[in-house]
């Protein structure tokens, strides 16, 4: 595996931007002072006319964006999980849902994984918050591949989204030249029967590697990866359910509100089916690099194959 | 402005006033208090400032208006009635299920609304991103945006200042009503923000101060805000809460709350006199 590149997908997020900035005039990003970080700064180098800092203040970002998009812009605006949709939540939810315009809240440095900084930079509850805003749809791509098809997506999409990405290098295991991404779908990337695990973000790797020690341990494990966390591929997870007849859902967000939460309200009134949830057990992170955090937290290959194991039992 | 243009301006911000206070009757609540405080800055900018058109709402080029104390919608759809946007017999349907006439501007449903508000502070900052793009898309159109008093007590109304002075936004025209009453009582006492025009003047905007109900003034003031290079407008409006309907006037009780059959009588009475009067 020392081949396997790893690239953060917030690194996908630049690129992409750039890639679009080429092809479209239309399309403004806005940053409040982590354009380095959230890699809104390379479009900011490729196009600058077109990149707007407001400073630490991202509830007037949020609120510029959506009316940049009141002008016929597709408004890009970045800054970290936890202050996109924490500082700004209520921003997000009068001037860019309740208008139905086109912004796309493009967050880095989602989840535990943001290391060292510790619980007041580890925003473990963006999917929630995103979720509940009537017709927002909340994308969490895996890998580098995936962030740059979802930010594409998203540029299509007319109306709002929020886009999760990563500030950890992670694997990249899509190819380019032959993934497509489309909003509302989930990815099959292992079949199996016994159980099927649906994963997002950087945690659909670790669920790739627990497969495979599932089975050498003679467990046929599903493996899914549910970038779309809404609209959730609900065909697929019933399809899922019905075949494997137990559901794990993994995520870098608390147990509260994020797909597993999600999954199981579908499968409660479509296919009740035993769900087990791994997350952040509804409590705040803490200071640490980034890989042995995840492992503290259980989101790892090691803590999913055991749950499996338990669950299968 | 002539004489008779002045009058005509005076006559339809009377049939304004008549819409606030006839649409939050029928609605048995909503805002009169600084709908009243706005109504010859709305009647002006509609009448004659705006370049909009009532037959094509969403032209791109029209100046765009942003009622960033959406609590002030009955003021804006009286206006936006009698300019032609939509029937003014519809006011009366204000705060109904059912109506495109929501209790804050909703632009998805309003002929003529360019961004919803509702949650004070807001609408600054999208008047700002709509300033900014017209100049990146060289988009000739002007941006208005009319705050209360109290609003500027929100954090992100700075936020918006900074950005607008920092982007040179020059076709930027932000308004303040200052009638100087708030929910809870005088701005003054529950939080004050004043200086208001010094703080202006330090945030980098040209500032205005004039008297909010006086067309001639608020004519001048436009004027100017036009001249202004480099730097966006801040037009300080010192005006009456209420103004208009004599037991409204100066009463922070009157923010939001609308008339009892008795008082309808009494307000109606007053500016239907008053419309007489400018009629004769």
């Amino acid at each position: 595996m020392a081949d396997v590149k790893r690239i953060a997908t917030r690194e996908g997020y630049g690129e992409a931007l750039v890639e679009l900035g080429r092809e479209h005039d239309n399309i403004v990003v806005f940053d409040a002072d982590l354009a380095g970080s959230t890699k809104s700064g390379v479009f900011g180098k490729a196009f600058p006319d077109r990149h707007f800092n407001a400073g630490i203040a991202e509830a007037d970002m949020i609120c510029a964006a959506a009316g940049a998009a009141s002008m016929g812009m597709v408004a890009f605006a970045s800054s970290f999980a936890m202050f996109a949709t924490g500082r700004a939540y209520e921003q997000i939810r009068n001037s860019v849902g309740y208008t139905r315009l086109n912004v796309k809240i493009a967050a880095s440095h989602g989840g535990i994984s943001v290391g060292e900084d510790g619980a007041s930079h580890q925003c473990c509850e963006d999917f929630a918050l995103m979720r509940a805003i009537p017709g927002m749809v909340v994308l969490n791509p895996s890998d580098n591949v995936e962030a740059k098809a979802a930010v594409k997506a998203a540029y299509e999409y007319d109306g709002p989204v929020y886009l999760r990405f990563g500030r950890l290098a992670v694997p990249v295991f899509h190819d380019e030249a032959t993934f497509k991404f489309e909003i509302g779908k989930g990815e099959i990337l292992r079949d199996g029967t016994d159980v099927a695990i649906i994963a997002t973000g950087l945690m659909v790797d670790e669920a790739v590697k627990a497969g495979e020690a599932l089975a050498e341990k003679g467990i046929n494990a599903m493996i899914i990866n549910m970038a779309s966390i809404k609209p959730l591929d609900e065909e697929l997870i019933v399809a899922a359910a019905k075949k494997c007849g137990k559901i794990i859902t993994c995520e870098e967000h608390s147990i509260i509100g994020g797909l597993g939460e999600a999954v199981c309200s579908l499968l409660s009134e479509k296919c009740p089916t035993p769900v087990r949830r791994i997350g952040v057990n509804d409590v705040f992170g803490f200071s640490g690099p980034a890989l042995d955090l995840l492992k503290e937290f259980g989101l790892s290959a090691e803590h999913i194959t055991e749950v499996a194991e338990d669950f299968c039992k | 402005m002539t004489a008779n243009e002045l009058k005509a301006l005076k006559q339809l911000a009377c049939k304004v006033r008549i819409g606030i206070v006839e649409s939050t009757n029928a609605a048995k609540c909503g805002h009169p208090g600084g709908s009243l405080s706005s109504a010859e800055v709305l009647t002006y900018l509609y009448a004659k400032e705006l370049n909009v058109d009532p037959a094509n709402p969403k032209m791109a080029t029209r100046d765009r208006f942003v009622l960033s104390k959406g609590h002030c919608a009955p003021a804006l759809y009286a206006v936006l009635a009698h300019r032609g946007f939509f029937p003014v017999e519809d006011l009366l349907t204000l705060r109904k299920i059912g109506s495109y006439l929501q209790g804050h501007p909703n632009m998805n449903t309003v002929p003529g609304v360019d961004m919803s508000t509702g949650s004070l502070g807001q609408g600054v900052s999208t008047a700002a991103g709509m300033a900014l793009t017209a100049k990146l898309t060289k988009n000739p159109c002007r941006v208005y945006t009319l705050l209360g008093d109290g609003e500027i007590q929100e954090g992100q109304v700075w936020e918006a200042f900074m950005f607008s002075a920092h982007y040179k936004l020059d076709n930027l025209c932000v308004i303040i009503d200052n009638n100087g009453l708030q929910i809870d009582g005088n701005i003054a006492d529950v939080m004050s923000p004043y200086p208001i025009v010094d703080k202006m003047v330090a945030f980098g905007f040209h500032t205005i101060t004039v008297d909010g109900h006086d067309f001639e003034a608020l004519e001048k003031a436009f004027a100017e805000a036009k001249t202004v290079t480099g730097k966006p407008t801040a037009i300080v409006m010192n005006t009456i809460k209420g103004k208009g309907v004599s037991f409204m006037e100066n009463q922070a009780g009157w923010h939001g709350k609308s008339t009892n059959a008795a008082e309808f009588e009494i307000a109606m009475a007053e500016l239907k006199a008053a419309l007489a009067e400018l009629e004769a």
